[in-house]
């Protein structure tokens, strides 16, 4: 039998070991995308358990176990980079479910799904109704993938033809009241630019717990005092704003004027101002 | 207001707008948008100028008025 503190002391090896097998295996294991990771995550887990818990079973074994199963892992994301053949066999390959808006049942039946497991995976995509589904394929891990058939997908800006500005992640460069420089650097910022906007929105950098640069270069912040009231930017609407006075102001003056050069003039300039219009307006509105 | 006192405001807006174009366009991270701002700027800067000079056609008649 093991002592309390033995099994304290094995719990903290096995830790640190199973960490650093998951971190050289690396993020694909993490999400257990094929079935060898799949089966390789289970069985180091329960190598570690058993020998945590067990005094008949040897440290040394343990952690030689879990060796061998990191290297065995390891090697076949090696091989399966390299060939499609055995990638196939080691990750396996997807299962069509629908085609063409039919329901295959043969592959249903291979897959050892029922239609209540397969009705159960379309909801949980959100589709109640086979008819919205134009092609579905079962991955190797037991997900399901979905295309919806056109009529049935989410409308988009393109769907519309209609011209949306693209943008930029935004970049957080404040968080917990401490300045994020290479954020900063990201968005293009200086430390001195921040302090100028943190001081026309009357904020202490203290007080911010997040804050953020948008594609247009405008500062959003979140402070701790939850009871302050903010502004939010204003300025790209209040430029639109200014824009269409501008314009309409102009062609007032040529209505005005009795001067015809004057008049020509004006004409010119307030089409031109339409111009300006046309251009920026995508990108100052919302 | 006379007309020559709202161009003038007008004239100052237009001055006002192509500064912060400016800055849109030096501080946008997307390429297009900062493209699109500088053009609006470039063409608010030949607005501007068209305007200033109707201000100073006005202001000389005015002093011609005024000093006949």
């Amino acid at each position: 039998m093991l002592t309390g503190m033995e099994v304290v002391l094995r719990a903290f090896l096995f830790v640190i070991i199973l960490f650093i097998t998951a971190k050289l295996l690396g993020k694909k294991h993490i999400s257990q995308l094929s079935l060898f990771e799949y089966i390789a995550g289970i069985t180091l887990g329960d190598i570690a358990g058993e020998v945590i818990l067990s005094g008949e079973s040897k440290i040394s074994h343990g952690i030689l176990g879990i060796f061998v199963f990191g290297i065995v892992s390891y090697l076949a994301d090696v091989i399966s980079l390299k060939s499609k053949t055995l990638r196939n066999i080691i990750e396996g390959t997807g299962t069509v479910l629908v085609e063409d808006g039919k329901l295959l049942e043969e592959n249903l039946k291979k897959e050892k799904y029922t239609i209540d497991d397969f009705s159960t995976l379309l909801r949980q995509k959100d589709v109640f109704s086979l008819s919205e589904v134009e092609y579905a394929v079962l991955e190797p891990k037991g997900m399901l993938s979905v295309m919806l058939k056109k009529e049935n997908r989410p409308i988009t800006p393109k769907d519309m033809k209609m011209k949306v500005p693209n943008e930029k992640v935004p970049q957080t460069i404040i968080m917990d009241g401490n300045i994020l420089y290479d954020s900063l650097k990201k968005a293009g910022k200086t430390a001195a630019w921040l302090d100028e906007e943190l001081q026309k929105m009357g904020v202490a950098q203290d007080n911010v717990f997040l804050g953020q640069v948008n594609s247009y270069g405008e500062l959003t912040v979140d402070i701790f005092d939850d009871k302050m009231k903010l502004a939010s930017p204003q300025e790209r609407p209040l430029l639109l704003a200014s824009i269409k006075k501008i314009q309409a102001d102009l062609e007032i003056y040529a209505l005005q004027t009795e001067n015809k050069e004057a008049k020509s003039m004006y004409n010119k300039n307030a089409k031109k101002m339409m111009e300006v219009q046309n251009l920026v307006k995508m990108y100052l509105e919302n | 207001m006379t007309v020559a006192s709202s161009v003038k405001q007008t004239l100052a807006s237009l001055k006002g707008l192509e500064a912060q174009l400016s800055t849109f366009a030096l501080n946008s991270m997307e390429e297009e948008a900062q493209q699109k701002f500088h053009e609006a700027m470039v063409l608010v800067g030949q607005i501007k100028n068209d305007v200033q000079l109707r201000v100073y056609a006005m202001e000389r008649e005015e002093n011609e008025y005024s000093s006949s």
